[in-house]
């Protein structure tokens, strides 16, 4: 039942094949016998799953359908679950029991899915490896010295290893594409303003954006549909009808028009990767598409600016994590700023610690204009690279990562190096154009993912190109080796 | 030396919206501690905010009516800094872009000129919560209540010379506020709340002297003490050789005089930026076009009115258009008796005092608009003397009666105009006072002016005040040369 | 412009961020590196670009103003580290 994906359970729930409340017990087996290798759980919530699963089949005995009704999911660890720690993987949010549901969560419950738990993460979402967690790091289902990718490491180990179908990530620099690819899965990252932000616990709150990580574009299509929507609760949410992205799968990928910007295929980017990426086009062009050779000359400019951006709205945002309210506050404080600066000293991680120091840097006076207006700027030049190319092109394909999962604690005490691994995937944050990451092949055992990027509110067409690509290959049928 | 005293006035409105400015708790004064905190006024991680349209609104309003530059779009800044009442370690306020830009407000001073004076801005922001010193085991107590109210920062130009300027500007500022309803300007509740920048430079200098920031003085009162205070203290400083250092003072009301508030004086730095979460407020012609049509008459040109609709003087003008309440309560007190100079001086002249002397505002008047007006009526149809009139009056704050028609009744205030029954009366009081009239008769010109008035005074007691003084006059004139 | 040590710490101080004396050296040149790799955006000519704070450049949208929260002090408050009568507690503020 494991190896279901979202689209298959919904067909045996209607078949009555099996039920929602057996189908969740078999995952939360497996998660309970499998997930001490990969940690990708922080926690569990079988008897919330159990309830959840209940009421799902008592909806389907009513007469009610819906393709996600008792689908088993789970939640990355920043988004908002009322009555369930809901912990950013960071010691600051360890006994944080949320007071609310996040969006996502309600719209997903309301869809009827079964949430099993929540998982594992880079603290506060900052990271590309899933290291940085307070509870551990998180293991890659391929190769278990290797890490899985981040900061939505949990959700693709999770969801890689079969212990569920599908689950939510978070995406401020390519949180959800990223560890996609590094796992062999489908992980899509929707327009900024696509899925509503309210109770996903910010990182960077002109970048962040969740979305799903399933094993099919399919998949990642019947939960967007559930996620995505406009929302009262979030200024910065698009009040815009949501597209039929089932609807779209099916369309015929002929006439369609792939950019392959230069510079993604440059110095830096593993030869081997490169092979996979083009083996892929060729799979296109057989599917009807053209290609033809872009330019995005801002693009290298992009981790700069995104190094300051990210961490400037982050420093801001988690400055409400002072010990007052909820959350870690420090044994015994002296004073307010002993309170203050032991509960964030000791609270935080080393990575959130130091973003927060570069942000902070990065607004004060003096500093302003030189980095964060600056950064701005650049961030305008690449959205403009983009709207430019996508005057040319329906689609930009290229590698999704410069290199394939690396070894855990390879690249922990280098931040720099770590950082230049977002170089694919961080512009369509600073655009905030929709992209997706899907499987390619394999290099030494481990995933390839190739990365499309479309025009804004075009997820249909990139669910659409990743579908036919599936229906043509079986690059993301293969499951690791012990799951 | 001569010198010159330069005020620049920063005041915080508390909008009188009913929900907060970026959530939806009600704004109600004085509820149990942190039962009207959200989880957004908590800061609660994975909140957001979304701006309340009716901050918006009332902020255009105070932009129109101070003829200020209304930017097509202003846009929200974070400001940094970590204190327990603020929960998001940030106050979401407006830095480069302002919802209100340059604008300007006239003032009357004390001799009947008026000056004006600039605003530079006026920005949207939060409000944050507040602290309770009193001891909990040596803690501080966070009541966040407050927190996210919406507030309109009012920034003047430096162009208040003086701490009665500085008064009659915040008295113009509270009266505007509550002429547009966007603030109810209770200072006591801290609905406005006022910082002063206080310099001095010598007379004819062109540079501003180097300025303190008195902060949270809360009523026109301590305003004025407070920066005579400072200014003496820093004219002091000066001349005695020393340096005014830029800080942030606090006053003291109970001392009289102002402090430093902290002893080491930490460079602040806000790290402002544009709040992600919030988007650019963009205001569009036509609803600048609808707030502009729903704008009540202000202050100034109810003052232009009343001079040239009344003829009333430009003091008893201003003084009646001060308030937006007292504006209305003469006007309604005119259009029942029809007499602006009456209406005039009963409302500042004995209805001032009784409202002073009970503390009370005008919409708590024990003698309501209609009732003034009707005593006005009677005193204007010669029903009852101007004396009469006073104690009718006293009737009525007192509820001795429905209307000044009840109680004159009741109490058989009617004035007597007979001529015929007043000669009766005088006849007896001469009678009485036999001796009083004789020697009124040998006496002088200078003498029996002295002595007319005990005569009068015996005759209006005798009719109990009810007998029209004039015609006492007349004939007891009459009588005594006869 | 590299950061000093005293740099470090005011960073951290505006941040209040606690850091170990032994942890100051590391984060200095940590740091140091991060900003080595940030400012490669110098090089870039902006001149007369605007800069962009959200992707979309959309407006904001406004909120009816009505009350739509009653009071959960309660259940906010059993995840606080500290309250009394309703309170949250901090050590003593001093003004």
């Amino acid at each position: 039942m494991h190896r279901l994906t979202l689209a298959q359970i919904a067909r045996g729930l209607a078949a009555k094949d099996f039920s929602a409340v057996e189908l969740t017990e078999a995952l939360l087996t497996r998660i309970g016998a499998l997930d001490p290798q990969l940690n990708s759980f922080i926690t569990v919530t079988a008897e919330q799953a159990r309830a959840q699963a209940q009421a799902a089949d008592a909806r389907r005995a009513a007469g009610e359908s819906g393709a996600l009704l008792g689908a088993p999911i789970a939640h990355k660890d920043l988004f908002c679950t009322k009555g369930v720690r809901t912990s950013c993987a960071s010691k600051v949010l360890d006994n944080f029991i949320s007071p609310y549901d996040a969006t996502v969560v309600e719209k997903l419950a309301a869809a009827g899915c079964v949430s099993l738990g929540k998982l594992n993460m880079d603290e506060f979402a900052m990271g590309s490896a899933s290291e940085s967690s307070h509870y551990g790091p998180v293991k890659n289902p391929w190769n278990t010295e290797c890490v899985p990718g981040g900061s939505s490491g949990g959700s693709a180990a999770a969801v890689a290893a079969r212990l569920i179908p599908a689950a939510t990530g978070s995406d401020t620099g390519g949180s959800i594409r990223q560890p996609a690819a590094l796992t062999n899965l489908t992980g899509l990252k929707p327009t900024y303003g696509r899925v509503s932000r309210w109770g996903m616990i910010a990182y960077a709150s002109s970048l962040d954006q969740g979305g799903p990580i399933a094993r099919t574009a399919e998949d990642c299509a019947l939960l967007l549909g559930a996620m995505a929507g406009f929302d009262p609760k979030d200024s910065t949410c698009v009040d815009q009808p949501v597209d039929d992205y089932l609807a779209a799968l099916n369309r015929p990928l002929a006439g369609l028009r792939i950019g392959l910007p230069r510079e993604y295929f440059g110095a830096g980017l593993d030869p081997r990767l490169s092979d996979a990426v083009m083996a892929c086009v060729e799979e296109l062009k057989k599917l009807g598409a053209t290609v033809k050779e872009i330019g995005l000359p801002n693009m290298q400019h992009a981790i700069p600016a995104y190094y300051v951006i990210a961490p400037a709205e982050a420093s801001s945002n988690l400055s409400r994590f002072d010990g007052v309210r909820f959350g870690y506050r420090c044994e015994n404080p002296q004073n307010l700023e002993d309170l203050y600066k032991r509960s964030r000293g000791e609270g935080f991680g080393a990575e959130v610690k130091r973003r927060i120091m570069v942000g902070t840097y990065a607004l004060s006076a003096g500093y302003y204009d030189a980095y964060y207006l600056k950064a701005q700027k650049i961030r305008r030049l690449i959205r403009s690279d983009f709207i430019g190319a996508f005057q040319e092109v329906d689609l930009i394909l290229g590698p999704t990562t410069p290199n394939p999962a690396w070894k855990l604690g390879e690249k922990s005490s280098d931040p720099v190096a770590a950082y230049l691994e977002d170089i694919y995937t961080i512009t369509a944050n600073l655009a905030g154009i929709p992209g997706l990451s899907m499987p390619a092949g394999f290099v030494d055992g481990l995933p390839v993912g190739v990365q499309l990027l479309a025009p804004y509110f075009q997820e249909g067409r990139l669910l659409n190109v990743a579908h036919q690509y599936q229906q043509a290959t079986d690059w993301h049928q293969r499951a690791p080796e012990g799951f | 030396m001569q010198w010159e005293t330069v005020i620049g006035l920063e005041i915080h409105a508390q909008l009188a919206t009913r929900s907060k400015i970026f959530s939806g708790s009600a704004t109600t004064f004085g509820a149990e501690p942190n039962t009207q905190a959200s989880l957004i006024d908590l800061g609660m991680p994975g909140t957001l905010p979304v701006l309340n349209q009716e901050a918006v609104r009332m902020a255009v309003k105070f932009g129109l009516a101070i003829d200020a530059e209304l930017g097509r779009s202003n846009v929200f800044a974070r400001k940094n800094y970590f204190y327990p009442d603020l929960p998001k370690g940030y106050q979401t306020s407006q830095m480069d872009k302002p919802i209100v830009g340059k604008g300007h407000l006239d003032i009357s001073l004390e001799d009947g000129t008026v000056k004006r004076i600039g605003i530079t801005r006026a920005h949207l922001e939060e409000d944050a919560g507040k602290s309770l010193h009193e001891d909990f085991h040596g803690m501080t107590g966070i009541d966040l209540n407050r927190a996210g109210t919406p507030l309109l920062e009012i920034v003047s130009e430096p162009d208040i010379r003086s701490a009665k300027e500085a008064v009659a500007y915040v008295k113009a500022i509270h009266a505007l506020v509550r002429y547009l309803g966007i603030c109810d300007g209770n200072m006591a509740e801290g609905s406005l709340r006022c910082d002063c920048n206080v310099s001095v430079r010598p007379v004819g200098q062109e540079a501003f002297g180097t300025r303190a920031e008195i902060k949270n003085v809360n009523s026109f009162r301590f305003i004025e003490r407070a920066i005579n205070h400072e200014v003496q203290r820093q004219i002091e400083l000066i001349e005695d050789g020393g340096k005014v250092v830029q800080e942030t003072r606090l006053y003291d009301p109970n001392k009289d005089e102002t402090r430093s508030m902290r002893s080491k004086e930490e460079a602040n730095d806000y790290r402002y930026f544009p709040c992600p979460d919030l988007l650019p407020v963009v205001i569009e012609p036509d609803f600048l076009d609808e707030v502009r049509a729903g704008l009540p008459e202000l202050p100034g040109e109810k003052r232009a009115r009343f001079e040239s609709q009344f003829g009333l003087s430009a003091y008893d003008a201003s003084v009646l258009s001060a308030s937006r309440e007292l504006a209305d309560y003469f006007e309604q007190v005119q259009t029942v008796c029809g007499d602006a100079k009456l209406a005039a001086n009963w409302v500042m002249g004995e209805l001032s005092s009784l409202l002073n002397k009970d503390n009370l505002e005008i919409d708590r008047s024990p003698v309501s608009a209609a009732q003034l007006g009707g005593l006005i009526l009677r005193i204007k149809d010669n029903t009852i003397s101007g004396k009469i009139a006073k104690m009718v009056f006293e009737a009525l704050a007192a509820g001795e009666g429905a209307s000044a028609d009840a109680v004159i009744e009741a109490k058989g205030l009617k004035q007597v105009t007979d001529s015929g029954a007043i000669e009766v009366m005088l006849d007896e009081v001469l009678a009485a006072n036999a001796a009083q009239v004789e020697q009124y008769r040998a006496s002088d010109e200078a003498k029996r002016a002295k002595m007319f008035g005990f005569f009068v005074g015996q005759a209006m007691k005798a009719s109990k005040g009810k007998a029209n003084p004039g015609q006492v006059n007349e004939l007891l004139k009459k009588k005594l040369e006869g | 412009m590299a950061l000093e040590r005293s740099d470090v710490e005011k960073i951290a101080h505006l941040a209040r961020l606690g850091l170990d004396d032994a942890e100051i050296p590391r984060t200095t040149q940590t740091l140091n590196d991060i900003l080595g790799l940030i400012d490669r955006m110098q090089a870039v000519d902006t001149h007369g670009i605007e800069p962009l704070a959200h992707p979309l450049e959309a407006t904001q949208r406004l909120r009816p103003d009505e009350v739509t929260e009653c009071d959960h002090r309660d259940a906010y408050q059993a995840i606080a580290p500290a309250v009394e009568n309703g309170l949250y507690l901090v050590p003593k503020v001093i003004e």
